[in-house]
């Protein structure tokens, strides 16, 4: 079977990379771009650990073929900081003590970014509903929405300042 | 996954030719979201996928003397669409309903449809709201209503040379108004257990038109058509509401599955014929 070209922008960077017709999103991302942030929990769009923005929406990379992102921005967790300097979401995740085996966090991650750049300011409730695609096998929720909910006040006020 | 070569059109046309070509052997793929899933458990095996992200036409929401959505609108479109969302407010409903953010973003209208599930949360909606389907093949496009394009459980009217492009749903008028409900044991992520939408139209006091569809209680989404008989004319006073409720049951064959039984399902048509009654007469401004 003839590879494709896969010509789209991941993490701000335009890349052109030779992909199976048949692989999806995420393979094209850990196999083939070595960014293994996202990870294959379910395979079906159930769990949300494969979590990544396309055009700065999240969707389900396990069920979106990796041709159909061509010509898309593609975010994964490797994005979100900018390499020397965590994002205020993962700072409030490690200052909280939020990951416990991890497996799930940069799909939550993403997700609560996704949030944060549409609704800058989110209720408990609005931040519950914003991760409700996304689950702890640990049951993590709690401290999630803790940090979520300071690293809003920390955008905001990071906001503020400029 | 099993292997399967791809092809990537970017016109109606192109994706057209590829499937009258390949016919059998091709399956269209929008979101993926359902697809994908049954081709990772080897439910389907298609030799070929054609991607339909490439076709401007099927991406397009238009409101004018109707509303035009086009197959390839997101559920998440739908939902946050204010078009949809001020006289088609069961539709974006129903989209709402649909997997979580993540699958919404790439879930479509015509994926949700032409996977044909009984339990799909965007059929009622449209059943009620009487919309067309426009659906192209190698012998140009014909409009099928909605009532007529399921034909069995994941069975549709489409030929496999067939695309299913756009719906088009007619203005419901004013003094009309809908709701989608659906019961499921948890709030997200979950299939209906039985889903309804109705829709109202009034004039002076009285029901000219109702409309009742019903998920998951048939092999295919259904109308409750004797529901519907009992309204028109009438005034819509709890006691009719309460009448058509319980005719809403007639028009379901359900099965006992792990979601619910037989019985617990009729008794949930009941109870969500009579709510989204109670609202589509709220919004239909009485």
């Amino acid at each position: 079977m003839a590879k494709q070209v896969l010509s789209c922008t991941v993490n701000g960077e335009p890349v052109e990379v030779l992909v199976q017709p048949y692989a999806t999103l995420l393979d094209a991302l850990r196999e083939d771009l070595g960014l293994t942030g996202p990870k294959e929990g379910c395979g079906t769009g159930d769990c949300g650990a494969c979590t990544v923005h396309v055009d700065g929406k999240v969707v389900a990379s396990c069920l979106m073929l990796a041709m159909q992102a061509r010509g898309r921005q593609v975010r994964t967790i490797e994005g979100l900081g900018t390499g020397d300097t965590l994002h205020p979401l993962q700072d409030a995740f490690v200052r909280h003590g939020v990951p416990q085996c991890g497996f799930c966090i940069p799909g939550v991650l993403m997700a609560a970014a996704a949030l944060l750049e549409e609704n800058p300011r989110p209720s408990e409730e609005e931040i519950r509903y914003g991760i409700a695609g996304n689950l702890c096998r640990c049951t993590g929720y709690t401290r999630m929405v803790t940090a979520i909910s300071e690293a809003a006040d920390t955008l905001a006020s990071q906001g503020s300042a400029r | 996954m099993r292997r399967f070569e791809l092809a990537l059109p970017q016109s109606l046309d192109d994706c057209l030719k590829i499937l009258a070509q390949h016919g059998g052997r091709a399956r269209p793929v929008a979101g993926g979201t359902d697809l994908l899933p049954q081709m990772k458990n080897g439910v389907l095996k298609p030799a070929l996928v054609v991607d339909l992200s490439g076709i401007a036409r099927v991406r397009q929401i238009v409101n004018g003397t109707g509303l035009r959505i086009g197959a390839g609108v997101t559920a998440r479109e739908l939902e946050v669409s204010p078009a949809a969302r001020g006289a088609y407010l069961a539709i974006a409903e129903s989209a709402a309903l649909v997997g979580s953010l993540q699958v919404r973003n790439l879930a479509t209208i015509g994926g949700n449809l032409c996977n044909a599930a009984p339990s799909a949360d965007m059929a009622p909606p449209l059943l009620a709201l009487e919309a067309q389907m426009v659906v192209a093949g190698p012998r140009g496009e014909r409009r099928v209503p909605i009532a007529d394009f399921f034909t069995g459980v994941r069975k549709t009217v489409l030929a496999p040379d067939e695309l299913l492009v756009e719906l088009i749903v007619p203005p419901p008028g004013a003094h009309s108004g809908g709701q989608y409900l659906r019961h499921t044991p948890r709030r997200e992520l979950d299939i209906a257990v039985v889903g309804v939408a109705s829709q109202l139209t009034l004039a002076d006091g009285r029901c000219t038109k109702a409309r009742i569809a019903l998920a998951s209680v048939a092999p295919t989404p259904v109308r409750a058509v004797a529901a519907e008989r009992s309204l028109e004319g009438q005034a819509v006073t709890p006691a009719a509401i309460e009448r058509a409720a319980t005719l809403a049951i007639e028009a379901a064959n359900p099965i006992s599955d792990q979601r619910g039984s037989a019985e617990f399902r009729r008794h949930l048509v009941r109870v969500l014929t009579r709510r989204t009654l109670a609202t589509a007469l709220q919004r239909a401004g009485a």
